[in-house]
């Protein structure tokens, strides 16, 4: 037992809990999204899916990038890189547990099922394998992936994939640009080094702010539209153009007042943003304002 | 100065009572009120949210005065517009004419007094508003005794304004590491006055 749970303690940056817990929760957030009774049992399984899903998908990720981590400064201490666990073994662990994820899933709704291989497929094969080290642009694939588990969400509340749905996956696949290319101007130095060709090194950094202002405000702009076709209550809906506010003063400061305080700011409140637009869909079709 | 944990705390309960009222507090008044309530509550909410991302250097910004203008001018055009509806239109031109005076004096370099006199005219009065109006009220027995803490909430956010307005104009009243330490504190016991004060009216 003591070991086993040494073991857990030593996958658990393998994860990446941070990342994972916000696309397991912009899966929820699809779920709920529909307004439907919520069978508990659905429910779990949406959440152990999802989570074996894609925990399974980063620890893949981490196995192939692994000679790019141990180059890095920012990532040189992961548990592959670092050597405190084995390749073998995070290769064979990564497997398990997309394949746990993607069987459960089918399991529960072939579609669901389908939605959920199409983003660890779009993520490892596609993103990491195929286009990381080719094109900046494989952020692209790398947002469409991070849309998924919303997707996936939705889909199974309601069992076909409509507007909101897409719409919803458009939000994250919009918001990933200002966690990747925020990274990317943020260890600039260490990307170069690795030799992975990034929006700084190709375009420059006036051009990569632009693009993470830019992703940052169609982010706001899908989640409103998303909650308009919804029929999000309008308490919740001057809340959420409130935060899209911030989020576009901050996009706009990021262009005119450059500094990196400010580019990190923008990451930070996007990533609040899209926090707090999942917890909004989420208890909106439950909660009745007075 | 650094931030603390308990000055974070502080900054997302005044975040979450200005996001609940946003939410819930204003949405049986009519459309111009909330828009008003709307944008102080949410201005509120994104500086909150603002100082716990970037800290307290936010602060020096010269954005500061323009945005610390829109609370008490949209709260004292709620306010207006709710409960004394002969000053309606004349107090909604003020509250436009104020702010673009307070934003043209602060983006343009004039010389002088005039951009002191304008912010501290355009503070006074809407400040003088929020104090004022709810206690009159309660006094005349228009409103429930609990909305006078409007009143006290407006009485806070003209503290804290002084505050700010001496810091930057170089003459602090208290230091600045005495006021930041306070400011959290303030803000919450403000937002908290102005949410329960709407709740009880």
């Amino acid at each position: 037992m003591k070991h086993l749970a040494a073991r857990v303690r030593l996958y658990l940056p393998l994860i990446k809990t941070p990342q994972t817990g916000l696309l397991l929760a912009t899966g929820v957030a699809g779920y709920l999204s529909a307004g439907i009774k919520v069978d508990l049992i659905t429910f779990m399984g949406l959440i152990l899916s999802l989570f074996l899903a894609i925990s399974g998908s980063t620890i893949l990720n981490m196995w192939y990038d692994h000679d790019i981590d141990t180059v890095m400064n920012r990532t040189h201490n992961r548990p592959l890189a670092a050597g405190t666990v084995g390749l073998q073994e995070a290769l064979k662990l990564g497997l398990v547990l997309s394949l746990l994820g993607i069987g459960l899933a089918i399991v529960m709704d072939p579609l669901y099922g389908l939605v959920v291989f199409a983003g660890l497929f779009f993520d490892v094969i596609i993103y990491t394998i195929w286009l990381k080290r080719k094109t900046c642009w494989s952020i692209v694939w790398g947002g469409i992936s991070g849309g998924m588990p919303i997707l996936a969400g939705r889909v199974l509340a309601i069992g076909t994939i409509d507007a909101v749905g897409i719409l919803l996956t458009m939000a994250v696949l919009f918001w990933i640009p200002t966690h990747i290319l925020t990274f990317s101007m943020r260890y600039y130095d260490d990307y170069k080094a690795a030799g992975v060709p990034t929006f700084p090194s190709t375009y420059g950094f006036a051009f990569t702010r632009t693009v993470i202002a830019l992703s940052a405000i169609l982010a706001a702009i899908c989640i409103g539209w998303a909650s308009v076709l919804i029929g999000v209550e309008a308490g919740f809906l001057r809340l959420l153009v409130v935060l899209a506010t911030g989020l576009l003063v901050l996009s706009f400061a990021t262009v005119t007042r450059p500094s990196e305080r400010v580019n990190f700011g923008l990451f930070k409140y996007a990533s609040l943003y899209m926090l707090c637009s999942m917890v909004v869909l989420s208890i909106q079709p439950y909660v009745t304002i007075a | 100065m650094k931030m603390t944990m308990l000055d974070r705390v502080l900054l997302l309960l005044t975040g979450l009572l200005a996001a609940y009222q946003i939410v819930v507090g204003i949405n049986d008044l009519s459309t111009l009120p909330i828009i008003a309530y709307t944008i102080a509550f949410g201005v509120l909410l994104i500086a909150s949210l603002l100082i716990i991302i970037l800290g307290f250097d936010v602060l020096d910004s010269p954005a500061v005065v323009i945005v610390a203008t829109i609370i008490p001018l949209s709260l004292s055009t709620g306010l207006v517009w709710e409960h004394v509806p002969p000053w309606q239109t004349g107090y909604l031109v003020f509250a436009i004419l104020g702010f673009l005076a307070v934003l043209i004096t602060r983006i343009f370099p004039i010389p002088g007094r005039l951009p002191t006199i304008v912010l501290a005219f355009v503070h006074g009065v809407a400040g003088l508003v929020i104090f004022i109006l709810p206690i009159v009220m309660v006094l005349q027995e228009q409103a429930a005794p609990g909305f006078a803490l409007v009143g006290l909430g407006g009485a806070l956010i003209g503290l804290g304004g002084l505050l700010l307005s001496f810091l930057r104009a170089g003459k602090p009243i208290l230091s600045r590491e005495r006021i930041l330490k306070i400011l959290p504190g303030l803000l919450l016991l403000m937002t908290t006055c102005f949410v329960a004060g709407f709740y009880l009216a």
